[in-house]
């Protein structure tokens, strides 16, 4: 288990290295530097000067390498833009975001796995087609425009949900007005994955609920629930577990884009902000952190296998 | 995977009942039975036609800007009204549409292409190789991709040949897969170690006897690859990184006119419904696809 732990780590550990070597290649090789220099009020020995003191007239091997082991020490640099520390930025966004994407997993998989149950039992009934439709449906739609039909519908029209931001003055906010906030955000953000969890979670219960073992334990005299829900659903779980793990990478593109459209001050909106400046400090961090955390989250996820299933070792 | 493509093997063609489908062929008969994904295969086709051969017919310019007549209600000359700057908006859906298939489906190829060389190599060379390119593609899997859509884009400015190239390079890991689980499945079987004894190469007995066997899971890969490259590209340009304007996208259309959600709701309307109803066109057809080419995989109905 231990050694099976350390090899995923060492194994994460290239992985970001990877990653972190193209996205710094693909910042220093792309036209233009940082925004800062585009200002056309900017001499040329200024503009020399700025790229010296942000370390930019280095070969580009030796500003990877600084770069690496500065981080290796927890110092992820300097913003360009403000000059503040981009770990002091990070760590204020951060919650922000594990409140926004948690809740919206949460959402989206309890919904998604009692739906997939409740259509796996009644195969090829209404409710059964009524799910795999809504499900196609659900992958279908595009989060951004959702978003902006939930908010003209739901914000404007019926005034049901603030629209933007995460409470309503930044100073005091209660419990209560906070989760008003995050309800149709996280809602529209679990529809990106809602619809795949029900999917496989139905294919994936459809596939137990046919096994000798079930049967058995109806055949005891088991309630139809407990079946269900102590028999079938561990193992009806693995399957939609991987799906789970593989969503993780992309809950940041979609928190990105309901951040975006709802004024929720998160990472994902960072990243673009960043992305836009051209702000090479903060865009590399965040994307270091946040592919860190999804790599661990993966991990964590490997993990949970061996607790569902006692046969399962690592 | 298809029923068609097994029976291919040397030894077990079967001769097909009179005026039925020959054998390999079968499968067409299945998706024709399948009334959503042909009524989906319709709407496509409807689709592709009408933002290829629209414009021909309807041909007020997407481009003039006319201030005047801004944010006009649908009339009989501007069947959907007019935008913040009096743009044609109907135009603009169709020119938009031509964008954002062609980036959809060159996003798709690129991946399909990449996927299946990487499946092909990795699947059929086995040891080392196939462990390294496996590494690679979990890897992928693993990262959240947005990233190097997001910084690709942001620092190379957008557009339509770095956002298929990007979109493609981002994508093809799912392909890369089912094509080397394909190989691995038919690599075993008697007409490939009957081709190694005639002493054919093998890159021929990869792409003449095991690549045609990975077409229908080609075929399907493809057909929800477009439509996840076009949410995608919409993804992007609404976040100002994909399709510049003031070249008209589905997705740029919707960033364009979330500005103007409250004067002008149904700006924002049209686009995402386009971007909606083409992609879940292209997930029921695939899905009806794979019920056809494979009837005994689970989420067969």
């Amino acid at each position: 288990m231990a050694s099976y732990v350390f090899r995923r780590l060492v194994h994460s550990g290239l992985v970001l290295l990877l990653l972190s070597a193209i996205t710094f290649l693909i910042i220093q090789i792309a036209p233009g530097g940082p925004s800062i220099l585009i200002n056309p009020d900017i001499s040329a020995e200024d503009a020399q000067r700025i790229r010296e003191n942000l370390g930019l007239t280095r070969p580009l091997p030796v500003q990877y390498v600084r770069w690496i082991s500065a981080l290796l020490r927890g110092d992820f640099g300097r913003s360009f833009i403000d000059g503040r520390p981009v770990t002091e930025v990070l760590f204020e966004r951060l919650p922000n975001t594990l409140v926004l994407s948690g809740a919206a997993l949460l959402l989206a998989v309890s919904i998604g796995l009692v739906s997939g149950t409740i259509a796996a039992t009644r195969i090829r009934s209404l409710i059964d087609h009524a799910v795999m439709l809504l499900s196609v449906v659900g992958v279908s739609l595009p989060l951004f425009w959702l978003a902006l039909m939930s908010i003209l519908i739901l914000s404007v029209k019926f005034r049901l949900f603030p629209a933007a931001g995460m409470s309503t003055s930044p100073t005091d906010a209660s419990v209560a007005d906070r989760i008003h906030h995050l309800i149709l955000p996280a809602t529209v953000l679990s529809t990106v994955y809602m619809p795949q969890i029900a999917r496989y979670m139905r294919s994936s219960m459809a596939q137990v609920l046919v096994q000798d073992y079930v049967r058995v334990a109806h055949a005891k005299g088991l309630h139809a629930r407990t079946v269900l829900t102590r028999h079938a659903m561990r193992n009806a779980l693995i399957p939609v577990l991987t799906v789970i793990g593989l969503m993780m990478p992309t809950l940041v593109g979609g928190a990105a884009i309901t951040e975006t459209i709802f004024a929720w001050p998160g990472m994902g909106r960072l990243a673009v902000d960043a992305a836009f400046r051209r702000d090479f400090p903060m865009i590399m961090g965040i994307t270091v952190f946040f592919s860190a955390v999804v790599l661990l989250s993966n991990l964590i996820v490997d993990l949970t296998y061996a607790w569902l299933d006692p046969r399962i070792r690592y | 995977m298809s029923v068609g493509g097994r029976l291919r093997g040397p030894s077990s063609r079967v001769p097909s009942l009179p005026g039925s489908l020959p054998a390999r062929h079968r499968w067409l008969g299945r998706l024709f039975r399948n009334r959503l994904a042909i009524g989906c295969l319709a709407l496509l086709i409807l689709l592709h036609s009408g933002v290829f051969l629209g414009p021909r017919l309807y041909t007020a310019s997407p481009y003039k800007v006319r201030p005047i007549e801004a944010f006009a209600v649908p009339s009989p000359v501007q069947f959907l009204g007019t935008d913040e700057s009096g743009r044609d908006v109907l135009a603009r859906l169709l020119v938009g549409g031509r964008i954002s298939l062609l980036v959809g489906w060159s996003a798709m190829l690129v991946a399909v292409a990449l996927g299946l060389i990487v499946g092909l190599v990795s699947g059929y060379s086995g040891g080392r190789l196939d462990i390294g390119l496996m590494r690679i593609t979990d890897a992928f899997l693993s990262l959240p991709t947005f990233f190097l859509l997001l910084i690709a884009l942001a620092f190379f400015g957008g557009g339509i040949v770095i956002l298929t190239l990007v979109i493609g390079l981002t994508s093809w890991m799912g392909v890369a897969r089912v094509v080397r689980s394909e190989v691995l499945r038919w690599r075993s079987h008697d007409f490939v170690a009957a081709a190694w004894a005639l002493g054919a190469p093998p890159w021929r007995i990869v792409s003449r006897h095991i690549a045609p066997h990975t077409v229908p899971s080609l075929i399907v890969a493809g057909s929800v690859g477009v439509g996840n490259a076009i949410l995608t590209e919409a993804a992007m340009s609404f976040l100002g990184l994909g399709i510049n304007p003031p070249t008209p996208s589905w997705g740029n259309m919707l960033q364009n006119s979330q500005r103007y959600m409250y004067a002008a709701p149904f700006l924002s309307v049209y686009p995402g419904l386009m971007i909606f109803l083409t992609v879940l066109a292209y997930n029921f057809f695939g899905d009806g696809l794979r019920d056809a080419l494979d009837p005994y995989s689970v989420q067969s109905e």
